[in-house]
């Protein structure tokens, strides 16, 4: 008798808690997938037409789809690298200082203006780049273009208004910051006591010991941070769309009024008018943006993986 | 490449809380010293006095007066930085810089004073600092791999290869062996025999075995209480401090008799 009483304690009960955490957590994770496979077909679906159109179906002269996304493209892409070439050196400095150097009430006070920072809406960073930055950097762009215009990037002519690539990269640095900055700081706060002090015994000083220790460790992390920035830069709509007066071309000159639009400010811009195929050539666009963003989050999940063993997670 | 350590009325805070109070001992070249008491009498405190990690704490500072071969740590423009490229310390957990490969931690402390370092150079050292501290022939062969993959006992090996790596005149070991097992041990208090011919040896340990089987000189802490500073109670002769202690409270520690 009493064998069997210890056999039916031994079977599985499943417990209510359980099965409803359970169930939760399976809803919750196969709901990302189905969202994001519902537009990827969705976007995918909508831009067939686009890529069959007829040549007169765009316009300013190109004849096919690819050649109307790829100075979109090209747009978007260099947009955003130039806002987080702008972007990172600060946002980890911000972080180092917030985390490492600062006295703890400043650290505070600090964090909380950078995440106020990320909570400004970004209209108000496109008129903030059209009414205050693009007119005061116009005269520093007419300096730049005058002594280092033999430089390919600041070649003239200088554009008249400030309106150029360069401020919308300005003003994307500065929207991204505040993401990058957050997670940089809480990486660098969990940088392990043991390994800060092994540096200072050697006789580290503290930015020796940021070198060893600290940067080290939160590669990672500072990767993941860099890729959600870019990922707000390359998918920023109201912020460029304002800034810029888009010409579809590749250009890599950063001062001139000739400055390519990104893919996302020209859906912005060109919706509204935009029927028949037209409707499906922006959705193209979109799912070029989509495929873009995809392939660059991929590119830094393999950096991230590539020294893994030294990652500091074993 | 050893020198004598000399604390001089030495009081250590934490904040307004004062942890160590009124310590005054002389530690020889040449041997190795070990600390010993209960949890919280302050003993890894003062040990990270000898090179000033003590103050890397927000609000932790010093009074009174640490002379090594007659030079005060404490002294108005020291600089604590150089001050620990003199005094070496290893941690009671293995802490290999786990984005380093095992050369490269070996070396790390060496690249901060002399940044161009030639290969051959470089590889030299490795080894002399591998051997000096018992792990060359375990790790030869994989010098490049990531220091965090070996055992509890080879990293702890490893991060004394490093500190002797950068030639310092006192190593400070705050419980090494705690996170070891009997077999890692063993091999960390033979290289301790071993390194006592070249260095300065301070050993912070709660294992009594441990300090009468290493140390040739023992300072006993204690407290008077929770809260309380912990004090030196009484610093002798290793084997006078396990057999015929002069203060009670030392004789009921070792023999087990505390509190």
């Amino acid at each position: 008798m009493t064998t069997a009483v210890d056999r039916d304690a031994l079977r599985t009960t499943q417990r209510a808690g359980d099965r409803v955490f359970s169930t939760a957590t399976i809803v919750a994770g196969s709901l990302i997938l189905a969202v994001l496979a519902a537009v990827a077909v969705f976007l995918f679906v909508q831009s067939v037409p686009a890529f069959l159109a007829a040549p007169d179906e765009f316009d300013s002269g190109f004849t096919n789809f690819w050649e109307y996304v790829w100075p979109l493209a090209f747009g978007t892409l260099w947009s955003a690298f130039l806002a987080l070439i702008m972007a990172i050196p600060v946002a980890i400095g911000i972080a180092l200082f917030i985390s490492h150097y600062a006295p703890r009430k400043l650290a505070q006070g600090l964090g909380y203006i950078i995440d106020l920072l990320a909570a400004v809406p970004s209209v108000v960073f496109g008129l903030w780049g059209i009414g205050v930055l693009a007119p005061m950097l116009q005269p520093f762009y007419s300096t730049l273009v005058e002594w280092f215009g033999w430089f390919p990037l600041f070649a003239g002519p200088v554009s008249g208004t400030g309106r150029t690539i360069f401020t919308v990269a300005v003003v994307l640095a500065v929207m991204v910051l505040p993401i990058i900055t957050a997670i940089s700081r809480e990486i660098f706060l969990q940088t392990p006591v043991l390994h800060e002090e092994a540096a200072l015994a050697l006789g580290a000083t503290r930015w020796e010991m940021i070198t060893m220790a600290v940067l080290p460790f939160g590669r990672a992390g500072i990767i993941s941070a860099a890729m959600l920035g870019l990922g707000r830069a390359l998918g920023e709509t109201m912020a460029v769309a304002m800034v810029l007066s888009p010409s579809p071309q590749v250009i890599f000159q950063l001062l001139t009024s000739q400055n390519p639009t990104t893919i996302a400010a020209n859906i912005a811009l060109n919706f509204p008018e935009a029927h028949g195929v037209g409707v499906n050539i922006l959705l193209a666009t979109g799912l070029i943006l989509f495929v873009i963003t995809l392939a660059v989050n991929m590119l830094a999940r393999y950096i991230i993986n590539r020294r893994k063993a030294f990652s500091g997670a074993n | 490449m050893s020198k004598r350590i000399e604390v001089t009325d030495l009081n250590a805070y934490y904040g307004k809380f004062l942890a160590v109070e009124g310590v005054s001992l002389t530690i020889e070249p040449r041997s190795v010293t070990a600390f010993i008491g209960p949890s919280g009498c302050g003993k890894s405190t003062l040990l990270r006095t000898l090179n000033r990690m003590h103050e890397v704490i927000p609000g932790a500072h010093v009074e009174g007066e640490v002379l090594i071969d007659g030079n005060n740590l404490y002294g108005p423009g020291v600089d604590p930085v150089l001050v620990r490229r003199q005094v070496g310390m290893v941690f009671q957990r293995p802490n290999p810089f786990p984005t380093m490969s095992i050369q490269d931690n070996v070396l790390a402390g060496v690249k901060l004073n002399n940044r161009r370092m030639s290969k051959g150079d470089a590889d030299d050292l490795t080894e002399k600092s591998l051997r000096g501290a018992n792990l060359w022939n375990e790790v030869k062969d994989r010098l490049h791999g990531p220091g965090s993959g070996l055992s509890g006992g080879q990293q702890q090996r490893l991060c004394i290869a490093r500190a002797i790596a950068v030639e310092p005149d006192v190593i400070l070991m705050d419980e090494p062996c705690s996170a070891l097992d009997p077999i890692s041990t063993l091999a960390i208090e033979d290289l301790i025999e071993e390194m006592k011919a070249n260095y300065t040896i301070v050993i912070v340990t709660h294992n009594m075995q441990q300090a009468s089987r290493v140390s040739d000189r023992t300072a006993f802490f204690n407290i008077a209480g929770t809260g309380k500073p912990g004090k030196l109670i009484e610093y002798d002769d290793t084997t006078t401090i396990f057999s015929n202690p002069t203060v009670q409270s030392t004789e009921d520690y070792v023999s087990g008799r505390f509190g």
